[in-house]
């Protein structure tokens, strides 16, 4: 299922044994005493998606109620970075299992659709630790946003249409500029990398 | 310069028989006097001919499609010189130096520091750095070496020219000159990621190239012997040196700017001014300090970006893009054309065929082979490698400019024998990239496939999504206990919200500052000046109205210009002829003045109109649109009796509507749009026609007072009692002017009656009247449903409108209190 590398999946493995306190499973209160996740403001949302079935593509819905390391790795697989061998075909997948990711954190109830209702919850969080940005604000925002997938994908709505939410295919389709495939992984390596970030340091 | 001062002399001759001189006949009444004007009359002539000779070429797309616009201008340049020669027999006008370095250099390198993406370019840090000095370094020393090899084998014939010699040449050819990649890039749009991989490197470079060429230039002063590893270290450090310190200066002469813009809000009109001084400033410190120049400028308009346009005023911050636009621009087209220029010299041109084709050769080969290897290097550690045709493109697009030239004619004649030679391989080597590589790249480009950008248009769900993703991509790292690029960029961004935007930003500014609210604010205004737009073509002035109520109503949310003065309370103060603020700006709340307002979108909009309605129809008679001069304010002018009539009108009506209303309270929006429905309503009732034009008159008065709630909205923000004042005032505005323009009008539904009909019989008009909305055109599409939107939690599409009242009753928090002090006003008006 995953292509990590061995020396990967150990770092991976004691992480999560650190995270977990040596158990098999591991909880949602195991993942929220992370001390630098405390500043995120998605927080809920992204260790939700650890616990959803549908991240485990085993067509199954629903959550768990603690998982172990196999669903753990099958979280973290959805953020490998692509490689110079990664042919088209198995990128576009990457890609698809991205985006389904993501689709799926904003998708709470799994109608296959991100309702207004969820979309607007999802950017008051996203946002609620911008300061200034008040709720109203927030909901604006994402009626504003909701508003631009509905006019794209449906350029011509009558008066009394009603658009019902995000599908996956539009959500596709609007966030195709985001490039997600080459963007959304992060560096599963045991390697310092902190050393690449000198340059930071004299701007 | 010889040129000019042929004609000059006969010139002073003459200006010295019939001007100045002791022995004047008569009173000159004109004198002709060239040599006193001669040196800036030539420099604007050349940057008019220059302005001139991109005007001439970009005027021929299918010309520039093909050949990138500096070759053209280097071609010009060449048309040019031999016309001077021709004249002259001898080149008068080379690009010196100096010139270059001091005048035209810094605003292009300041241009490229400012509209840096910075994510982008701190993202491929290591890249960048990686090419700029590993890979400088290689192309100089290689290049430096094979030619001393093929000279030691023979293959140029006779040079004076020793091993420490060619390593000066070949530090000075090494770099990739900034000014040509933006020119030829531009107009191959590469992808994002390559583009900053060739551009950084190029600006970046700049530290090794002077570092190196200052290091070999006092090696070949010093001469072989004295060289020894003391002073091999000592370079090495220099280099150290002349870069970070470079940089650090950049950095901070940038903290520099920021802080001097959290304090210009009195000087606006000079400040977009301060940027450029102290960006120059830092080039030349650093200049002075012998550090890199390029370095310091550059991170110095990195720095201050951010802050600098969340500070200054939004105009002020136009003023400095386009500014920065046009000196850029401008030094970039004269950098090109005196290229051309100087190479139509006889002097300088020494011609050995071996030296100057194996120049070219070893400098593609060399490149092109650094930057595989490097990126073979890099790709080990990349998250995302880079492909091999983003190497070629990389590799091909290693042009050398004006840097190198000017570095070439800096080099000393007396110890370096060859140094036209030099000058003329150089010349050949630019020439060489700027037009043939240059001309060659984007069929290239096409040919290879190469990953072009993305036409992006501003979207807020990307701009959302992007912000979810940020922190997605955070919070794994988190888990998986990874400390990586994305750990320390919130880590950095955590900083920077915390302490350096305390510092260096107006606390007014840090509020209101995320990406993704101010996206959806320009959205909102660019559909709001659409709509606006739409509205003139219908004609209708009706639809304007309503829609900037619904600007106005929208830009509650979040915006917050509590510290902008509200107008109508200052001018209340002032005219209540207290007499005792005269330090106030006496020009009162209409607010045409252009700085008082704070919304792009809507000063355009308004501006236009409300000045349009102006000259058109309410003030003909008197209008007198006199322009009093004033260098430190850009107010558009009213005639003084002009503003305090419309003061006095809007007052008296204020002060009816209150007279009316005693409690005045009842939320305004609604009022003001409602009773235009209302009066949309009656006219087809059998009023009379004339009626219903002076209706319309009273609307235009209306769209006077508008810009007036506008910016009294803008001013109150989220103080609620101001927004109460406002609101009594501009619901009562519709009618403002009735009573002036047509007595027998029957105007000023109270509030409270407005909601009785509301609830009644009003409701179906009000209907009719909205149903026009969803008709709007579709690019306008936030608007629209975005107000059916706000309406209520649940029902998303639903576009209708009686809910609008529901809505101000939801949305805006109900008014509690009545007016704030109405005894006042009255006292004054009775």
């Amino acid at each position: 299922m995953s292509d990590f590398s061995v020396e990967q999946i150990k770092n991976l493995h004691k992480r999560f044994e650190q995270l977990s306190g040596n158990e098999e499973t591991i909880s949602r209160e195991n993942l929220e005493n992370i001390p630098a996740l405390a500043n995120n403001p998605i927080r809920r949302q992204i260790i939700g998606a650890f616990f959803d079935k549908r991240n485990q593509h085993q067509n199954e819905v629903g959550s768990f109620e603690e998982i172990g390391f196999e669903q753990f790795l099958m979280v973290m697989s959805h953020f490998r970075p692509p490689t110079l061998k990664t042919t088209e075909e198995e990128r576009e997948t990457m890609r698809k299992e991205k985006l389904r990711f993501l689709f799926n954190m904003h998708d709470t109830d799994n109608d296959g659709t991100i309702t207004l209702e969820e979309y607007r919850k999802a950017v008051e969080e996203l946002l609620s630790k911008s300061g200034a940005i008040g709720q109203e604000a927030a909901k604006a925002i994402a009626d504003a946003a909701m508003l631009e997938v509905a006019s794209t994908n449906v350029p011509h709505m009558a008066p009394d249409d009603f658009y019902e939410g995000i599908t996956f295919e539009h959500f596709e389709q609007i966030l195709k500029g985001l490039e997600m495939e080459s963007r959304m992984h992060i560096r599963f390596l045991d390697v310092d990398t902190t050393t690449m970030h000198c340059g930071r340091s004299t701007s | 310069p010889r040129y000019p001062s042929r004609q000059s002399q006969n010139r002073t001759r003459m200006g010295l028989n019939t001007g100045h001189g002791s022995s004047i006949k008569e009173v000159p009444i004109v004198t002709f006097k060239w040599h006193h004007v001669e040196t800036p009359y030539l420099i604007a002539l050349w940057i008019l001919v220059a302005g001139l000779a991109k005007m001439v070429i970009e005027a021929n797309h299918h010309v520039t499609n093909v050949i990138p616009e500096s070759a053209l201008l280097i071609c010009f340049g060449f048309i040019l010189g031999g016309m001077v020669w021709g004249a002259d027999k001898v080149q008068t006008f080379t690009l010196t130096p100096t010139v270059f370095f001091f005048y035209l250099l810094p605003q292009i390198i300041l241009d490229a520091g400012y509209f840096m993406p910075n994510k982008l370019f701190f993202g491929n840090m290591g890249a960048i750095l990686i090419y700029a000095i590993i890979g400088t370094c290689w192309n100089a020393a290689s290049l430096g070496l094979s030619l001393w090899g093929c000279h030691k084998g023979g293959a140029m014939g006779d040079l004076d020219i020793g091993l420490l010699q060619y390593l000066l040449f070949g530090s000075l050819m090494a770099a990739v000159d900034p000014v040509a990649v933006i020119a030829v890039f531009e107009q191959v749009h590469v992808n994002e990621v390559l583009f900053i991989l060739v551009f950084g490197e190029s600006l970046l470079n700049d530290g090794v190239t002077v570092v190196l060429f200052n290091v070999f230039d006092a090696f070949v002063s010093l001469g072989g012997s004295q060289i020894d590893a003391v002073e091999i270290i000592k370079g090495i450090i220099s280099f150290f040196v002349v870069a970070f310190g470079g940089s650090l200066l950049g950095f901070v002469f940038g903290l520099l700017v920021s802080l001097l813009t959290r304090c210009t809000k009195n000087i606006q009109i000079i400040e977009p001014g301060f940027i450029f001084v102290l960006g120059y400033l830092a080039y030349l410190t650093a200049e002075m300090l012998s550090l890199s120049a390029i370095l310091s400028i550059v991170f110095c308009g990195v720095c201050c970006q951010k802050y600098i346009n969340a500070n200054m005023d939004e105009k002020s911050v136009s003023t400095v893009r386009y500014t920065m636009k046009v000196l850029a621009n401008g030094s970039e087209t004269m950098i090109f054309v005196f290229l051309g220029i100087s190479a139509i010299d006889k002097t300088i041109w020494v011609w050995n065929t071996g030296f100057i084709l194996l120049t070219l050769l070893f400098i593609m080969v060399y490149r092109f082979i650094g930057v595989f290897f490097l990126t073979w290097i890099l790709n080990r550690y990349r998250l995302v490698p880079i492909g091999f045709i983003d190497q070629v493109i990389m590799s091909y697009g290693g042009l050398r400019g004006a840097v190198a030239y000017g570095l070439a004619v800096m080099l000393d004649e007396n110890k370096i024998k060859e140094k036209n030679l030099m000058i003329s391989t150089t010349l050949i080597v630019v020439y060489f990239t700027v037009i043939f590589q240059g001309i060659t790249m984007k069929p290239l480009v096409t040919w290879l496939k190469v990953k072009r950008a993305a036409v992006t248009e501003l979207t807020l769900i990307e701009k959302v999504q992007n912000k979810v993703f940020d922190h997605v991509l955070v919070a794994i790292e988190d888990i998986s206990g990874q400390i990586g690029h994305n750990y320390m960029r919130d880590k950095w961004n955590y900083f920077e919200e915390k302490w350096m935007s305390w510092a260096l930003m107006k606390p007014s500014v840090r509020k209101s500052r995320d990406h993704v609210f101010s996206v959806f604010h320009q959205l909102n205004l660019k559909d709001a000046m659409s709509y606006v737009a739409e509205g003139e073509r219908r004609g209708s002035l009706e639809f304007i109205r309503n829609e900037s109520a619904f600007i106005d109503f929208k830009k509650k949310f979040g915006d917050e210009f509590s510290e902008a003065m509200p107008d109508i309370m200052a001018n209340m103060s002032d005219d209540h002829g207290a007499a005792s603020d005269r330090r106030r700006d006496p020009v009162p709340s209409v607010s045409l003045e252009m700085h008082e307002q704070t919304m792009k979108g809507m000063r355009e909009t308004e501006d236009i109109n409300t000045h349009h309605l102006l000259q058109q129809h309410l003030y003909k008679g008197r209008k007198q649109h006199r322009h009093r001069y004033s260098r430190s304010h850009f107010d558009v002018n009213k005639d003084e009796n002009e503003v305090q009539e419309i003061f006095q009108r809007t007052m008296r009506s204020r002060l009816e509507s209150f007279k009316s209303a005693k409690m005045g309270v009842a939320p305004p929006k609604t009022i003001s749009k409602y009773s235009k429905k209302d009066q949309q309503q009656k006219m087809p009732n059998g009023k009379s026609l004339d009626r219903s034009k002076s209706y319309y008159s009273g609307d235009e008065d209306f769209e006077f007072s508008e810009g007036d709630s506008a910016s009294g909205y803008d001013a109150s923000g989220s103080t609620f009692p101001m927004r109460v004042t406002y609101r009594a005032g501009a619901g009562i505005e519709n009618p403002a002017f009735m009573p002036d323009m047509d007595p027998m009008t029957p105007i000023q539904i109270p509030p409270w009656l407005m909601e009785a009909e509301l609830d009644s019989g009003m409701v179906a008009p009000s209907q009719r009247a909205q149903v026009r909305l969803p008709w709007t055109p579709s690019n306008l599409r936030r608007l629209a449903p975005f107000r059916a939107s706000a309406q209520s939690n649940d029902s998303f599409m639903l576009a209708d409108a009686p809910a609008t009242q529901q809505r101000d009753d939801e949305e805006l928090p109900p008014p509690p209190s009545p007016p704030p002090p109405p005894s006042n006003r009255d006292g004054g008006y009775m």
